[in-house]
């Protein structure tokens, strides 16, 4: 058993820790810190500025631009860029289809893609949820059929999140609707969002936002070698991809963050001294710590890239952690949470209630947290 | 950040699972019982072969009659110790009054009294006040270390104290302070700052057993799931309830993360302060865990978890009695609640 990093993790955490506070700019790290939300254009300049230093998609082959580093540091990398208010490299790009290209895609798709994919030249949007397939994902029914060498897809995607950013899209198609099992005929294609046919339409979420969209398709034309490995081989590249998504869905850095900031708010409004208001601080705090060890131990039993059963724990904690600091921002702003609109009354007031009602989703994206808990029951519990 | 024992700490944890495996309920569903039912309250044949082992003197210096051993081979035995529910009352008189002993006492008392503790001559008790309840095994203890505001004596145990047995099975007494009877450990004077170290690691340490209690519910818990059956199916078959077991896995696995995180900081930091404040986090992940666990693994039993036959309501019990003896959750708040503001994160890499 050993506490402390070694000298080399030490020095490398103090290497991320310098790059990402000197150079991602300022002003996107400060509106990150204010938990407000960031356009197009920070999340482009900032993965280009992470993969032109090597530092965007860590997790890929290092022949496409990947680290050769150890679990640890990658989860060092992580909750840096989270403390620091670096707007993390586009998941949709670096976590879900980079991984997939890589690991199941042509020599020719790789090419093709990779290099933009990194370099957020291609914005991606996840094209897997519908209207009739939320955690029984299997269950979609968007449909690819076989014109010639190409394929024509219709059907409907939906909680497609920063769709109205993305260039192209990776959707999860059945191309045989006989199978046996709904998970044998599907496959992972790849088409343009301005493909003929393709239509975007924004959701309103609670908290007034515009973050997710439905997109439809109606006789859209794909060309064949935009389809990723195998024919009905997708379902099984899927699941590489969502065990990707749950490795670091908790976010451990930017809810100690966003806690510590809540903490100096309410030191100036000299509430820290209030019982009342230090155990809540205290308790999360505490969790938080916990949680933490847990992704540590978690890091240092991962083996060959696959996701421990434990991540279900960390998704599952994670996401009510991070919901329970913007419970206690709304409870420490007390009525100036209902001033939304205001301009006088300090920022964080008035951000704290849609950013409650935003987290909301966390518990429900990324394999909802009841799934975890049916993964930790099965899996682990043997139940 | 390494988490995992080596071959040696292994091989002790399972030579103490082997010595205490006659309390698993597995193993004898009385022997625990049995014991817990007649004075003292545990087996002094079993504290005799824990003494053989080297177990009663794991912490102390060799030189002083111990193994030389650091808190995570504390940690091992206490876990083990906790898994069966053992009514032996190692972290009362071991690590925390032994623990005084070792941490004040001059080279004679050191040599005398960890000496006849770690041969298992000497069962030693810690009292925290002049009259001093609960004392656990007050009434059975040889000698008494004293806490008196600070000041630490030790001497024997007063003349006709008679004992109680406290709801886990244990037993505990009052215990008044005469001063004439007893002298100070060490060179006297105040010893706060020694108090509060050998308190934490002792709160550590039973953080440690309450870990393993609560592995110990949780298996119970889980395998009764798969065996019991009602409406014609096994328990597992009911979302309610396995659901609900997986929030118990997760509490214990944070519970883990953080107890092992302590043990490493007791074992690695220099600073008291440091560790004060690690065994606080651990005490009250613990608390909050085990009030979790042990209610849970009585209501998914349903009524055979309220009897005193099987063996699920005594770990509530225990995991009650531990998390208010030590590592009481009010106490840790306060403590971590004036703390607060000392730090912007929580580091435990730095």
């Amino acid at each position: 058993m050993r506490l402390r990093l070694t000298d080399e993790e030490t020095a490398f955490r103090e290497e991320m820790r310098t790059f990402f506070t000197t150079e991602v700019p300022q002003d996107i790290r400060d509106d990150i810190a204010a938990g407000r939300h960031i356009g197009k254009d920070a999340y482009v300049q900032t993965m280009r500025i992470l993969n032109a230093a090597g530092l965007a998609v860590p997790n890929w082959p290092v022949e496409w631009g990947g680290c050769d580093w150890t679990p640890l540091q990658r989860h060092i990398w992580h909750e840096e860029m989270q403390l620091a208010c670096v707007p993390p490299p586009l998941a949709f790009n670096a976590n879900m289809v980079g991984p997939v290209i890589a690991n199941f895609g042509s020599q020719e798709l790789k090419e093709r893609f990779l290099p933009a994919t990194a370099n957020l030249d291609i914005w991606w949007a996840q094209g897997f949820s519908e209207p009739n397939a939320g955690s029984d994902l299997a269950s979609l029914t968007t449909r690819a059929t076989r014109d010639g060498d190409d394929w024509i897809v219709n059907g409907q995607k939906t909680w497609t999140t920063l769709g109205q950013h993305a260039d192209w899209i990776f959707c999860l198609v059945r191309t045989d609707p006989t199978a046996e099992r709904k998970q044998a005929g599907i496959s992972f294609l790849l088409f343009p969002l301005d493909s003929p046919g393709v239509t975007l339409r924004p959701i309103e979420l609670i908290d007034g936002g515009h973050e997710v969209n439905e997109v439809f398709f109606d006789d859209v034309r794909v060309p064949g070698d935009l389809l990723v490995g195998e024919v009905n081989q997708g379902w099984s590249y899927a699941k590489f991809l969502l065990g990707n998504e749950r490795v670091g869905v908790a976010p451990v850095g930017a809810t100690k963050r966003s806690l510590a900031q809540l903490k100096r708010h309410a030191e100036q409004l000299d509430r820290l001294d209030d019982p009342l208001v230090a155990a809540r601080f205290v308790e999360i705090e505490n969790e938080l710590l916990a949680l933490e060890l847990t992704a540590l131990r978690v890091v240092a039993h991962s083996a060959d890239g696959k996701p421990h059963p434990a991540s279900s724990v960390l998704k599952l904690k994670g996401t009510e952690l991070q919901q329970a600091v913007s419970e206690l921002a709304v409870d420490l702003a007390g009525p100036l949470s209902l001033a939304t609109g205001s301009s006088s009354v300090p920022e964080w007031t008035a951000l704290a209630t849609p950013t409650y009602l935003n987290l909301r989703k966390a518990s429900i994206y990324g394999g909802s947290n009841e799934i975890q808990r049916q993964i930790i029951a099965g899996t682990i519990l043997g139940l | 950040m390494d988490f995992t024992l080596d071959e040696e700490q292994e091989a002790l944890r399972d030579a103490v699972r082997g010595l205490l495996k006659g309390y698993d309920p597995s193993v004898d569903a009385e022997r625990r019982r049995q014991v817990t039912a007649e004075d003292p309250g545990y087996d002094e044949s079993l504290w005799a072969r824990l003494a053989e082992m080297g177990l009663l003197g794991l912490p102390f210096a060799e030189a002083d009659g111990g193994m030389g051993a650091g808190p995570i081979e504390v940690a091992i035995v206490c876990e083990e110790i906790g898994r069966v529910l053992a009514p032996e009352p190692y972290v009362a008189s071991v690590v925390l009054a032994g623990g005084l002993v070792a941490e004040l006492g001059t080279d004679d008392q050191r040599s005398e009294l960890l000496g006849k503790l770690a041969a298992g001559e000497a069962l030693l008790a810690y009292a925290d006040g002049a009259i001093a309840e609960p004392v656990v095994q007050g009434a059975r203890a040889d000698t008494v270390v004293w806490n008196v505001d600070g000041e630490v004596f030790v001497g024997p145990r007063p003349d006709g104290v008679t004992g109680y047995r406290t709801h886990d099975g244990g037993r505990a007494a009052r215990l008044e302070l005469d001063r004439a009877a007893v002298t100070p450990l060490g060179t006297g004077g105040d010893a706060s700052e020694a108090v509060a170290l050998v308190t934490a690691r002792a709160r550590i340490a039973a953080c440690h057993e309450a870990l393993g209690a609560m592995d110990a519910a949780l298996q119970m818990t889980t395998s009764y799931l798969t065996t019991r059956k009602q409406f014609g199916v096994t328990l597992n078959r009911f979302q309610a309830l396995t659901f609900r077991a997986a929030d118990l896995y997760t509490a214990l696995e944070l519970t883990r993360s953080m107890v092992t995180w302590a043990t490493l900081v007791a074992a690695e930091s220099g600073d008291p302060d440091e560790i004060r404040t690690a065994s606080a986090r651990a005490a009250l992940q613990t608390a909050r865990a085990g009030r979790l666990i042990g209610q849970e693994a009585i209501q998914l039993h349903g009524g055979i978890g309220m009897t005193a036959e099987y063996a699920v309501g005594h770990y509530t019990s225990r995991l009650t009695a531990i998390t208010h003896w030590l590592c009481d959750p009010r106490e840790q708040l306060g403590v971590l609640s004036a703390a607060l503001a000392d730090h912007t994160v929580l580091d435990p890499l730095a």
